[in-house]
């Protein structure tokens, strides 16, 4: 009965990971809807997708945001393309593309040219942000990229102030492979997405009564028994399969002589 | 026991579940219940609209084809106003010219044939009081809407100064939490580009040059379009203390602060145990300032103890610098126990010319949510040492247990 339960258990595992594997959203032939805006704060960042269409008319000197949502295993990585204004530029304009989490935390770009300068003949710009691979978990005073929201800012640092609010294009693509996620242990409680409600101010220590954290102890206490389907699963069993052919082969060498 | 392992069963397939739904979804906005956002358009009327400088044909022309084009390509949700300045005094008078601002078409849902009708009777006049229609304008949208955006439209600066359009704008920004204005300079000076400018940054706003009717009407109906959507939340006002005992408790969300430049702002949260706190902390840049700059956000006990701390700093244009922070109480045994935490927002920036004006916005993000326990070790392993290790381990058992066999088949046949 208990092999059974153990089986049961371990299936009940592996099929939501297989199924999320199915249903991963690079794949589908839906076309996503072509995205023709950009926000102009943290609040107002307009959501994108991986390999959707972002083509925006801006100026020079905007600041434009998006947001998009990275679970734990991707690789995010943003390619993007500026169509300087033709005529009135007067100097080189410095650009960068910047990468904030959902606590609105800076994330180091690994890889892509984050702050490329364009010079006055230049007629287009590109530029790239690959972040690190998405942890599963971090400690909370850690700045790992976690999964949950992020923010991409994509501004011009240095430029005269005589070119500011000419006409430019931006075309922006985001790209999201998974990687393996058998090297994180832990789980994150809640994804690292912005609690965007009107605050309200709290007369006095108001005694909130959480009601939830038994229910949550024993969600905690599950996971730490079976870890998310990972090679780490598929190094073990393989490990267990040889552990007994070669206890079978231990076994006939004592027979073998026997026999002789 | 069995039922222990059935609900551990649910349980796993519950997280992984909500695992894989709780990341795609953004954020769930209580959007429903928020008024609709408010837009009015300033126009400037004044004399200088007469050059015919835009592709051979006046300014004014220009701007009045525009706003039709815009008109008529209005969403129907769109509540939208339109100022003009500078339109009915053609005298002399600074006194009397710079009181010249009325509101042609009133907040609301627009009636397309008026508004164009009010639109082809403007004739350019008079002198430009952009700060004066500023002010009405915020009049004018007081107590409307979700969000509150100006497009202001003018081709040369203010020419009843003081009051400075600048100040008015970071005057108006300060009293109210949500005034956006966003500048569109038709065939810009030099003077007219940098008031421009300074009122749009110290709003919070954009900035644009139109040197064609394409690039003016583009950029109107951006502007409205950007408008129309209304942001996923209105931030609610608070004033942080100096010190944090007198620190106004907060509840988990999103809230705004002005800060001045040096200035130190003490907030308080309640944490339970057992739960995270998540703060984060934008500081906008509304003026000029020295090159470089920072911002920190402390978490500490109401003694003053250090828990842990969010920074960033940068250096060049920005409109905003942000950090943010987790805490927990896990780790610390001592003040698992609900305790109040002292959230510190201070910034280290510097400026030559707008040092003593109002703060600078200060936008506020707290969450509380569950914590996050620190992983075991792994239950499960990976590499090639592991599988010659277990390899090994299944030899040796392999032949113990052959040998323990063949002891025991003899024993047993003797006996």
């Amino acid at each position: 009965m208990r092999k059974l339960l153990g089986l049961a258990v371990l299936g009940m595992v592996l099929l939501p990971a297989a199924s999320a594997f199915a249903a991963d959203p690079t794949d589908g032939p839906t076309p996503l809807q072509s995205i023709t805006s950009a926000g102009t704060s943290f609040l107002t960042a307009v959501a994108i997708a991986p390999e959707q269409q972002v083509k925006v008319s801006a100026v020079t000197g905007d600041y434009l945001y998006w947001q998009f949502p990275a679970t734990a295993g991707q690789r995010p990585e943003l390619t993007i393309d500026v169509a300087l204004p033709a005529t009135g530029r007067s100097g080189d304009h410095s650009w960068t593309v910047e990468v904030f989490d959902g606590l609105r935390r800076r994330q180091a770009c690994v890889g892509g040219e984050q702050s490329p300068v364009a010079k006055t003949t230049d007629t287009t710009l590109q530029l790239g942000c690959r972040l690190r691979q998405v942890r599963s978990w971090a400690e909370p005073w850690d700045g790992d990229p976690l999964p949950g929201t992020y923010y991409v800012r994509l501004s011009s640092t240095e430029l005269p102030e005589k070119d500011l609010g000419l006409p430019l294009d931006v075309t922006l693509a985001l790209k999201s492979p998974t990687g393996d996620t058998g090297a994180d242990q832990g789980e994150l409680a809640a994804p690292l997405v912005p609690n965007n409600q009107p605050g309200k101010l709290l007369a006095s220590a108001a005694p909130t009564t959480s009601v939830e954290p038994e229910e949550e102890s024993s969600f905690d206490f599950s996971m730490d028994w079976l870890p998310d389907f990972s090679s780490r699963w598929v190094w073990t069993v393989a490990g267990g399969f040889i552990a007994a052919v070669t206890g079978l082969i231990g076994f006939s060498w004592t027979r073998r002589r026997r026999r002789v | 026991m069995i039922h222990r392992k059935l609900s551990i069963v649910t349980a796993t397939g519950l997280i992984a579940a909500s695992a894989f739904l709780g990341a795609t979804p953004a954020h769930a906005e209580p959007t429903s219940e928020t008024e609709p956002p408010v837009v009015e358009l300033v126009l400037d009327v004044s004399g200088s609209m007469k050059a015919a400088d835009i592709d051979g044909q006046t300014r004014m022309t220009v701007a009045k084809r525009a706003f039709n084009e815009v008109v008529d390509a209005l969403p129907e949700t769109t509540q939208l106003g339109i100022r003009v300045l500078g339109a009915t005094y053609g005298g002399d008078n600074k006194r009397l010219g710079c009181k010249d601002t009325q509101q042609i078409v009133a907040v609301g849902p627009v009636n397309r044939v008026a508004a164009k009708n009010a639109i082809a009777s403007l004739k350019p006049t008079g002198f430009t009081p952009i700060g004066l229609a500023l002010r009405e304008t915020a009049k004018d949208l007081e107590g409307t809407g979700s969000a509150r955006r100006i497009v202001l439209i003018t081709d040369g600066e203010d020419t009843c100064t003081p009051p400075d359009p600048c100040d008015v704008a970071r005057e108006l920004a300060a009293q109210g939490t949500d005034l956006v204005v966003d500048t569109l300079g038709l065939a810009p000076d030099e003077k007219t580009r940098k008031q421009l400018v300074c009122i749009s940054q110290a709003t919070g706003g954009t900035y644009a040059a139109a040197q064609s009717e394409e690039e003016l009407t583009d950029r109107i109906k951006q502007l409205v379009d950007r408008a129309a959507v209304p942001p996923p939340v209105t931030p609610a006002t608070v004033q942080g203390a100096k010190d944090c005992a007198t620190a106004p408790l907060l509840a988990a969300g999103v809230y705004t602060d002005r800060e001045l430049i040096g200035e130190h702002r003490f907030y308080r949260v309640a944490v339970d145990a057992g739960r995270e706190l998540r703060a984060s902390v934008s500081i906008s840049l509304d003026r000029p300032l020295n090159r470089d700059y920072g911002v920190l956000v402390k978490a500490a006990t109401v003694d003053g103890r250090e828990l842990v701390r969010g920074l960033d700093a940068a250096s060049g244009r920005s409109d905003v610098v942000s950090a943010g922070l987790r805490w927990s109480g896990d780790e610390e045994p001592a003040l698992a126990a609900t305790s109040d935490i002292c959230l510190v927002v201070s910034n280290s920036f510097a400026s030559a010319t707008a040092a003593g004006a109002p703060g600078m916005p200060v936008e506020l993000s707290i969450d509380l949510v569950e914590a996050s326990q620190a992983p075991d070790a792994p239950g499960l392993g990976r590499g090639f040492l592991l599988l010659f290790v277990l390899a090994i381990a299944g030899l040796v058992a392999g032949v113990l247990a052959g040998w323990l066999t063949r002891w025991w088949v003899a024993t047993w046949r003797e006996n």
